[in-house]
Formats: C-alpha cells, sequence, structure tokens
C-alpha cells in the first residue's frame, strides 16, 4: 500500500470505534423505533409488527395528549424566559468584572458537578411542610400551620430553573467575553448614555449566546420526566413523563416510540430553526 | 450605581444556585431524628446510617464501577475520533462531526427508548451492559468535545520534530502527543465519570429490576419522604463529584510545578 492511500486510511480507522457506536447505539435505534411505532401491542407475548396507523393516530388526536404537550411547552418556555432574566445580567457581571472573575467563573461551573437529582430534591429541604421556608414562617409567628407550597406547577419551574440556569450563565458570558469592551466605549464617547450602548451595541452582539442559551435551557427542560416527579403533583406531568409511563408502567412499547418520536420532532424542529440561522458551532462554543 | 445594582443581583442569582445545595449539608448534619428544621445539634449519625445500609453501598458500588468503565471507553473512542479529526483533513468534517455529537442534540429520554427498544428486539435486554452501552453513547460527545479544543492548542510542530528525527508514528503518538494530551485524556475521562456518576434520565430506563445506582437509589428513597439519610447521601456525592476534580487538578497543578514545566 502507498504511503498516500495509507495516510488517507489512517483517520477513518481512528474513527470508527466512535462512529461504529453512534451508529449502532443511535441512529440505527431511532430508525428502530419509527418502525416500532407503526406496531401493534399485543397483550401476551411479542408485539405485533405491521403497518398500523393505529399509534399515531392516538398520539396526535387524543385531547389528553395534546394538553401535556403544549404544557410541557408552556412550562419550558416560561422557564427559560425566566433563565433569562435572571442569568443575563449575572452574565454580564462576570465578563465585566476584574478582581474576582476567576472564582465567579469556577462557582458557576460548580453546578454542573453537582448531582441534578440533588440539586432537585434540595428544594423539598426549603419549601416542604417542615422546610426551611416554613420553619421561619412560623417561628416569626406569620402562620400558624405549614402552607402547601410544594407540588404544583410553580415548583415544577422553580426546579427547572435552578437546573438550567447556569447553561444560561455560561453560554451569555462565553459570547459576553468575545464582544471587544472598547466598542461600548467608543460608543459613549459619541454621546450615548451607558444604557443605550449597553442596548444598541453590546446587548445585539450578546444575543448568539442568549439564543444558544434558550435553546439548551428549552430542549432540556422540555425532554425532563424526573423534575415533575420529584417536584410536581399528580396533575403536573410534562411530556417525557407520558413518554415513561408507556415504555415502563404501561409496557406499551410501540406507543411509547410513536411519543418519543413526536417529543423529538417538536424539539427537532426548534434545533433545526435554530441550527440554519445562528448554525450549531455556537452551541459547543460554552463546552470547548 | 447601575453597576452595584448588577452585583446585588448577581449576589442573589448566586444564592438561589447554591443556598438550596447548602441547606442540603447543613441538615445531613442535624441531629434531629426527622432531619428537619429547626437542628437541634451536630452529628454524623446520618453518615453512619448510610454507611450501614447495604443498598445504598451496594448503589455506591454499582455507580462508580460502571462510571469507570463508562470513562475508559468513552475516553478511548473520544481521543482516537479527536485525533482523526483535527489531525487529518477528512472529508465531510463538519457532518461527521455532528453525527458525532448527535447524542447530546437528541433529547435524553428519546435516545434512552430507542436505544432500551432496539437492543431488546437484539435480545439484550435491561441489564448492566444495556446500561454501559448508553453511558457511553450520552457521554461520548462531551469527550470528543473537550478533548478537540485541547488538541487544537496542541502545536503540529513538535510531532513533525519527533517524526523527522526519526520516530515512527506509533512512538511519536505515545511519547509526545499523548503525553501533551494527557490533561485533555484526563478532563474527557473525569467529564464522562461525572455524568455517568449523576445520570437518573437515561439510567431509569435501562437499570435491570433491583440494581440501583446512586441517583436511582435516591430517586426511590424520595418516594417515601426527604429523609435526613438522603441529605446525607447528597453529602457525600457533592463531595465526590466536586471534590474530586478540585483535587485532581490541584494534583496536576502540584505535579507540574514539581516538574517545573
Amino acid at each position: 500500500m502507498s504511503v498516500e492511500a495509507r495516510e488517507r486510511r489512517q483517520p477513518w480507522i481512528l474513527l470508527s470505534p466512535a462512529l461504529g457506536a453512534v451508529t449502532l447505539l443511535l441512529l440505527v435505534p431511532l430508525a428502530f423505533i419509527v418502525v416500532y411505532s407503526f406496531w401493534l401491542r399485543s397483550a401476551v407475548g411479542a408485539d405485533t409488527p405491521g403497518f398500523h396507523l393505529d399509534n399515531w393516530q392516538r398520539a396526535l388526536t387524543d385531547p389528553f395528549f395534546r394538553y401535556i404537550l403544549l404544557n410541557t411547552l408552556k412550562i419550558a418556555a416560561i422557564t427559560t424566559v425566566i433563565c433569562a432574566l435572571l442569568g443575563y445580567p449575572a452574565a454580564y457581571f462576570i465578563a465585566r468584572s476584574r478582581g474576582n472573575k476567576l472564582i465567579l467563573l469556577l462557582l458557576l461551573m460548580l453546578p454542573f458537578w453537582i448531582s441534578y437529582i440533588i440539586r432537585t430534591m434540595s428544594w423539598i429541604n426549603i419549601l416542604g411542610s417542615s422546610g426551611a421556608l416554613n420553619t421561619a414562617l412560623m417561628s416569626v409567628g406569620v402562620i400558624s400551620e405549614p402552607i402547601r407550597m410544594l407540588y404544583n406547577e410553580g415548583t415544577v419551574i422553580l426546579g427547572l430553573v435552578h437546573f438550567l440556569l447556569p447553561f444560561m450563565v455560561l453560554n451569555i458570558y462565553v459570547s459576553l467575553e468575545g464582544i471587544d469592551t472598547n466598542l461600548e466605549d467608543a460608543a459613549t464617547s459619541l454621546g450615548a448614555t451607558r444604557w443605550q450602548a449597553f442596548l444598541q451595541v453590546t446587548l445585539p452582539l450578546s444575543l448568539p449566546g442568549l439564543a444558544a442559551g434558550g435553546l439548551l435551557c428549552f430542549v432540556l427542560g422540555a425532554g425532563t420526566y424526573i423534575t415533575p416527579l420529584i417536584l410536581g403533583g399528580p396533575r403536573d406531568a410534562m411530556f417525557a413523563n407520558l413518554v415513561f409511563e408507556a415504555i415502563i408502567t404501561q409496557l406499551n412499547w410501540p406507543m411509547g416510540s410513536a411519543l418519543s418520536l413526536l417529543l423529538l420532532m417538536v424539539l427537532g424542529v426548534l434545533v433545526a430553526i435554530y441550527n440554519r440561522y445562528l448554525g450549531m458551532s455556537q452551541l459547543t462554543k460554552g463546552l470547548g | 450605581m447601575g453597576w452595584s445594582l448588577i452585583r446585588i443581583y448577581t449576589i442573589l442569582v448566586y444564592g438561589f444556585m447554591f443556598l438550596p445545595v447548602a441547606v442540603v449539608v447543613l441538615l445531613s448534619f442535624n441531629e434531629n431524628q426527622f432531619g428537619s428544621f429547626p437542628m437541634t445539634g451536630v452529628s454524623l449519625r446520618w453518615f453512619e446510617a448510610l454507611w450501614n445500609n447495604d443498598a445504598v453501598m451496594r448503589a455506591f458500588r454499582t455507580s462508580i464501577i460502571l462510571g469507570l468503565l463508562t470513562a475508559l471507553i468513552s475516553t478511548t473512542l473520544g481521543v482516537l475520533a479527536s485525533l482523526a479529526l483535527v489531525r487529518y483533513a477528512v472529508p465531510g468534517k463538519n457532518l461527521i462531526t455532528t453525527v458525532l455529537i448527535a447524542p447530546i442534540l437528541v433529547p435524553e429520554v428519546v435516545l434512552a427508548v430507542a436505544l432500551l427498544l432496539f437492543l431488546n428486539w437484539l435480545g439484550i435486554g435491561k441489564s448492566f451492559a444495556l446500561l454501559l452501552a448508553g453511558h457511553v453513547i450520552f457521554t461520548l460527545p462531551f469527550v470528543i468535545l473537550v478533548v478537540q479544543a485541547r488538541l487544537v492548542s496542541i502545536r503540529r510542530d513538535v510531532e513533525e520534530a519527533a517524526l523527522s528525527l526519526g520516530a515512527s508514528p506509533m512512538q511519536t503518538f505515545f511519547s509526545v502527543t499523548l503525553p501533551l494530551l494527557m490533561p485533555a485524556v484526563a478532563a474527557g475521562g473525569l467529564f464522562a465519570f461525572t455524568i455517568s456518576f449523576d445520570d437518573i434520565t437515561g439510567t431509569l430506563f435501562w437499570k435491570p429490576g433491583g440494581v440501583e445506582t446512586v441517583p436511582t437509589q435516591i430517586f426511590s428513597m424520595l418516594r417515601n419522604s426527604i429523609s435526613p439519610e438522603i441529605n446525607a447521601l447528597g453529602t457525600v456525592m457533592i463531595l465526590l463529584t466536586v471534590g474530586l476534580p478540585l483535587l485532581g487538578a490541584a494534583l496536576a497543578r502540584w505535579l507540574s510545578m514539581k516538574r517545573g514545566v
């Protein structure tokens, strides 16, 4: 074999284990559940292969499923907006501060290392009937009996915001860090106020980071089923809970396949729109 | 004026991020039998209870073995792929990169369902093997991103110098590239381990009955009610996942200072 031929083959040898793994463990399984979603669940034994539209018809027309889907999108949207409102000023502060930037950044990375389930359940200590808040309110005498604060839509959103906020801050920070601070100075020296300079120069330039953070928050938020299970009531199920129910509890795998694919398509449309206008590179910047 | 407002706002945001976690750590030392407020004293009884809880210790063993194997496989695959993407002119590089990071673009629930159903169809039911396959596939993109970012900053000339001095490509890789790449390999491996150790979304789909990892163990303990034991377990996990990387970083720094690099 010539040297060039070997040189040409080498990268493929290096790539093949990883590409093989992704193909075999993600791409083929995805194609498989597309097929599976047209099968029918049989009460006993294996599911019946075939081409039946029943699951899809139910997934798309059942009013309960539609209600949960819309509610999931609503919860994800509210979560994303709150994350942006909380996260932007904090990211701005980190990006523009001089002395303690390193510590602030380190602290910002810390939540990524703290388990998601710990952070989620930690709110029970705060908001539970014998939690910090109720205890404090009772000892001050504002209330005489604990009030029920947990297990509603509000606490689901709270838990999601707490989980996703670092993603938002990090993405905004990365894009603010890439903006030349001289631009803002130039704007003010030309007569703009600080606020105007921020609104017309810095904010527009940092929108890609905001969009990347927003996409991450929305997609991760809309795909969760653990937070509603821990912090929500029985009526606060999100779409991924339906998938979990169908697959794990009801063992209706064809239906579960259809529901997963529906979730994938809804979120996929968002990612595709994002990719069309901003490209994927912005999204991976925050990780590098 | 505006600046100090932003400062206060930022402090509040950080407080929001860390206060609940701090409360977990605080309550894990609570002497009070119900593990709730008001705290009656400081005690290690809940950590002792954990140590004597067989289910929890089993979950720890499972999580650690799973995490180590995931890190090993994921880092190996990730380093090889990153080398190919950074060091060679591969046709269709963008498409390949997209495929390789696809596991984090697909919602984890969907990935979990697809993998479970497909491997089950192949005859591999819920098992440790399925768990491992799942953990490898969704940690791989993170490893690739971390290692690639690092690899770009290693200058090609060093390798070329070794090659021109007569080293074989293999020798060059093991005695030049790999040592330079070591921090990235370590970071990738640590990242994979932590993500695997923390995962619950996919794990609940893949784990066989009776097998628990630490997060799923916490999850099943939460079904009853929050107990001080859960807070103690949370504290141990925080120490493991936050303390170990910090210790590792400090150690790496100390070693490199000692070597005078």
